[in-house]
């Protein structure tokens, strides 16, 4: 079949494949394995599917591709509007990458409602990919609101002891802050007339709406409150730990891979994209709370007991500089913003699987209750620091890429703030590395870890492909860097008269 | 004195087409009285099943009439009775909820033993009353109308006879209802009293026409105390937890839709149409009191009917959002708003009162939020559907109530309104933490209690399935619906004077006028 004829449907494909599992797997098969099997072979599909999108992306091509545009509704002016950018290519296949792990790494940890936890997950699918597609703003709400009812129901069904708790906090969290997001998109429609971001971004861009200068702070910060609680960005962290020490194994891995993008993603498009002259001015305070962010969240990290939660403290940590390269407004910045939001998915995707796999084994997440694991499961050792050091940005493995760029961007735009950022890596290695000494190293303390079962055939199933697209994204960043770099490139040409002055000084 | 004078030219005689026009209220009341001669005549056990089936046989052809209606728009009984695409609307809604409710009391009347077949034509009558409302266009004959819904209801909440609670419920609706509607009436013979009509479009004509005096503002103050009071608003909202708690479930899922949307019919018109002077603060206020009273107060609800009575203040607050924008533009997409949400509204709410009078069991038992522990795992299909309406009540996409908060959030942002927006939208995100509850406690928490939950029967499972189907299908597809109620909004409000041709192709002659 000719590729040219799929294209324009071929994201439609791709959002919609996981909810037709999902719809097939309310009624179809009853019995557990068969329920795992199928949502294996529909997450597997769909990432088969979404292959086709950096296959047949242009790469030299700053604007959106795969673009399908109808009307939805005419009034008010609603239109499904999908396409994809360099920016949201490589976001999409992230997350159907990771669902069919996820799936893998729930086999044997989902025993109970089985059926739901797959349909929710493979809904959750669906809703992610939509968020990246959507270039309708009312598409993309629908969709950001659509990830907030699976999301907290596997937190709230499937997750540890204090998962109601966990769930509503989450939910309540970002509920509250998307609605203010809603309001923004409702003030752009009733002044434009279009959900469309392509003609908001062009109407704002000339000028066409006389009532904007007044508002556009407000906009902004509608905006941005909704993204800053999902990244976390200090200070709306406080929901993360909770979620994800709560959440499922499978939960954590989408949370953390995929759902804190739907954040600096919504930052880079929305924010960077809408209100240029609103970012500029108010980037300052937002490198602030990044840095905060970098460093407070490695701190805590740092003396958590709790290894999960050490992981998610971690991830503000991670989320922190993805922050700052987008608001250094450079193009190292930004491309370092994007790379580590891929690699951050990935490696810290597969730290959560580990993470949960010895939970698995031994039903507690504390640091103390292991020691020496190296000698009783060393697969799983080994598989757990190579995860580790590409966590921790070693060179060659996909974290050291993005943080360097980030790094070298902020650099350029305030030398302090990349000095400052710069520590957090050395307390991501602190940290990490730690936590891996007391893990793995030294003697076995407890007698119940003498007797852990290595790795099983289905874990390293989901384990080693994340291995594996760390040590690709490491050595050969510029597969990724190609797509990424002329929409970085476009997303910053607002800004292209402060970026010259930057470099003029 | 007063005399009432007819011009010439007025038909004063009422012809065949007057009765097309009221055709709906025809059969509804026909089939009422049917119900209500056959009651005595058919053995009690097997009454009731009988009478609800010609009940329900009733709606069936109060739809097809409305259709019939629908054909032959116009005036009709000297321009007291409008037909137009707006009061189509409001009749078909009226009388799909009160079809739906039919359906899905068969099972919960034989549950709770409640043997009396008067409850269905009490339906049908109210239905008769509610449906008159909308198209009533005569201030007198919209107080009649709305008495006949009313009567109705408050005889419908006593229905329980043997709970303390109904009885109480049904005395409170009655004094305080009453107490609204007396208010209702002064505020239309002020009304009168300062226009010299009760007719809204000469109302309006009057209006646009001269200064407009103080009676006028007090006028509108007092007939928005009747309306507030039906539709459940702040500073009028008291009644509404008790009453709904004390009434029975399908009832309340009756009575907390069908007479509200007609009451924001009338609502509507008297806002729009008359274009009422200082409406602004009044429906500002009402709104904003509403929506944070409501979910304030439905936070700490422990009962799952009180829990969504606070929620159907809070509803009305969100629906009043669209009554306070001003402009004609405006207002054909906050008329459309408020209608489209009345209907997003009837279908959640009438099928999450069905499934709770379901679960409810014999004498309403299991109605604590405790209840519910569990009924995920013991009731997956009937858990499956609450979820999907309390979803559409907090406004998640997919689902009706997602597109009914975003059309007003949105004509409220068009309309300048960016404080009542906002605290619109902050409330419905509050409002979201306690419907989250009943999910929580129904997927998160195992039961501690055994509570059996018998299999759905054939009339409860149409109605479900109706409620359900309407509701995503006005999350998925809203377009049609939407532009229906823009088109009856179009019709509703008081030509403009450019449009003024129109107004000469039909003239309007007066129909009680002072000498």
């Amino acid at each position: 079949m000719n590729a040219d004829s799929w294209s324009p449907y071929i994201l439609t494909f791709v959002t919609f494949a996981p909810l037709v599992g999902a719809l097939l797997l309310m009624v179809f098969p009853r019995r557990d394995r068969d329920i795992r099997i199928f949502a294996l072979v529909f997450s597997l599909l769909t990432f088969l599917l979404s292959l086709h999108l950096p296959v047949h992306f242009h790469r030299s091509q700053a604007g959106f591709q795969y673009e399908l545009d109808r009307a939805w509704i005419s009034t008010p002016n609603i239109h499904y509007h999908m396409g994809i950018d360099g920016i949201s290519l490589w976001l999409v296949v992230l997350t159907t990458f990771l669902t069919p792990l996820c799936v893998l790494i729930s086999w044997q940890s989902v025993h109970d409602r089985v059926k739901e936890f797959f349909i929710l997950l493979l809904i959750l699918e669906t809703a992610l990919i939509g968020v990246f597609t959507a270039l309708d703003l009312f598409l993309f709400y629908f969709f950001w609101e659509a990830t907030l009812i699976p999301m907290a129901l596997l937190i709230g069904i499937f997750g540890h002891e204090r998962k109601v708790y966990a769930a509503v906090k989450f939910f309540m969290y970002t509920m509250i802050a998307s609605v203010f997001m809603l309001a923004a998109i409702l003030w752009l429609y009733a002044h434009t007339g279009s959900f469309d971001f392509v003609v908001i971004r062009d109407e704002i861009a000339r000028g066409a709406l006389p009532s904007f200068p007044a508002a556009a702070q407000w906009l902004f910060l509608g905006f941005f409150l909704a993204f800053a609680v999902k990244v976390p960005l200090f200070p709306f962290h406080t929901w993360l730990p909770d979620a994800h020490v709560e959440a499922p194994t499978a939960g954590s891995v989408l949370l953390a891979g995929v759902l804190l993008k739907m954040g600096t993603y919504g930052m880079l498009r929305f924010n960077l994209g809408l209100f240029p002259e609103q970012a500029r001015r108010n980037a300052p305070w937002i490198m602030i709370l990044a840095l905060i962010g970098i460093i407070y969240g490695a701190l805590v990290a740092m003396v958590q007991p709790n290894m999960k939660k050490l992981i998610a403290y971690s991830s503000i940590s991670h989320l922190g500089f993805v922050v700052l390269g987008i608001f250094s407004f450079t193009q190292a910045g930004l491309n370092g913003a994007m790379f580590i939001m891929l690699a951050h998915g990935v490696s810290t995707g597969g730290l959560f699987m580990l993470t949960g796999i010895l939970h698995e084994r031994r039903h507690t997440y504390e640091i103390s209750e292991f020691g020496g694991l190296a000698s009783t499961m060393p697969v799983y050792a080994a598989s757990y620091l190579f995860i580790v050091l590409a966590s921790v940005g070693l060179p060659l493995l996909n974290g050291f890429v993005g943080e360097f760029l980030v790094l070298s961007g902020a650099f350029q735009d305030r030398p302090i703030y990349g000095i400052l950022a710069a520590t957090g890596v050395i307390w991501s290695a602190c940290y990490l590395l730690w936590m891996y000494q007391r893990v793995f190293f030294g003697q076995v303390t407890h007698s119940a870890n003498n007797s852990l079962h290595d790795l099983f055939a289905f874990e390293k199933w989901a384990i080693w492909p994340c291995a594996v697209a760390a040590l690709v994204m490491g050595v050969a960043p510029i597969l990724w860097l190609g797509a990424i770099d002329p929409a970085v490139q476009a997303a910053l040409s607002p800004f292209s008269q402060f970026v010259g002055q930057v470099v003029g000084q | 004195m007063t005399s009432l004078i007819l011009p010439a030219g007025l038909q004063t005689i009422p012809q065949g087409v007057d009765y097309i026009r009221i055709l709906p209220e025809l059969i509804l009341s026909a089939f009422g009285i049917v119900v209500m001669v056959l009651d005595p005549l058919v053995d009690e056990k097997k009454s009731q099943k009988l009478l609800g089936y010609i009940g329900f046989a009733g709606t069936v052809a109060g739809l097809l009439s409305t259709w019939y209606m629908a054909q032959s728009p116009g005036l009709a009984f000297s321009n007291m009775v409008k037909v137009d695409a707006y009061s189509v609307f409001f009749h078909f809604l009226i009388i799909g909820i009160a079809a739906v409710v039919i359906l899905s009391s068969f099972e919960y009347m034989e549950v709770q033993r409640i043997r009396a077949g008067e409850y269905y034509a009490l339906i049908l009558f109210g239905a008769v009353g509610m449906a008159l409302m909308s198209s009533a266009v005569e201030l007198v004959l919209i107080f009649i109308a709305l008495e006949i819904s009313s009567i109705s209801t408050y005889i419908l909440t006593g229905f329980r006879r043997n709970e303390a609670a109904s009885s109480e419920s049904s005395l409170k609706y009655f004094l305080l209802g009453s107490f609204a509607t007396a208010f209702f009436l002064y505020g239309v013979a002020l009304m009168f009293g300062a226009t010299g009509s009760t007719n809204i479009n000469l109302i309006s004509q009057k209006l646009q026409a001269g200064p407009v005096v103080l009676l006028v503002y007090v006028a509108m103050a007092l007939m928005f105390v009747g309306l507030g009071f039906k539709v459940a608003a702040a500073p009028f909202h008291i009644w509404t937890p008790d009453v709904y708690e004390g009434a029975p479930a399908p009832i309340v899922g009756f009575m907390s839709t069908a007479p509200k949307a007609a009451a924001f019919a009338v609502l509507l018109r008297v806002v729009f149409t008359i274009n009422a002077p200082g409406r602004f603060w009044i429906l500002w206020v009402a709104a904003a009191l509403s929506m944070t009273l409501g979910n304030v107060g439905a936070l700490v609800q422990n009962n799952i009917k009180r829990l969504l009575a606070y929620s159907s203040i809070a509803h009305a607050g969100y629906l009043l959002m669209a009554f306070a924008v001003t402009g004609s533009e405006n207002s054909v997409s906050g008329i459309s708003a408020a209608m489209f949400y009345t209907a997003a509204y009837a279908a959640m709410n009438v099928g999450a009162f069905a499934v709770i009078g379901h679960f409810g069991n014999a004498g309403e038992r299991y109605v604590s939020l405790e209840d519910y522990e569990g009924l995920g795992r013991t009731s997956p299909l009937l858990a499956a559907t609450l979820t999907i309406f309390l979803l559409s009540l907090i406004g998640i996409p997919m689902t009706g109530g997602f597109f009914a908060k975003f059309y007003v959030f949105s004509t409220a942002v068009k309309a300048h309104l960016i404080w009542l927006t906002l605290i619109g939208v902050v409330n419905s995100a509050v409002g979201a933490y306690y419907y989250l509850r009943i999910i929580v406690v129904m997927y998160m928490r195992e039961s501690r209690q055994k509570i059996a939950v018998s299999s759905i029967p054939f009339g409860l499972g149409t109605a479900l399935a109706v409620s359900f189907v309407a509701t995503l299908y006005l999350g998925i597809l809203p377009g049609r619906v939407l532009q229906y109620a823009q088109q009856s909004a179009q019709e509703l409000l008081p030509q403009a004077p450019g449009a003024s041709a129109k107004i000469v192709q039909t003239p309007l002659p007066a129909a009680i006028s002072r000498p």
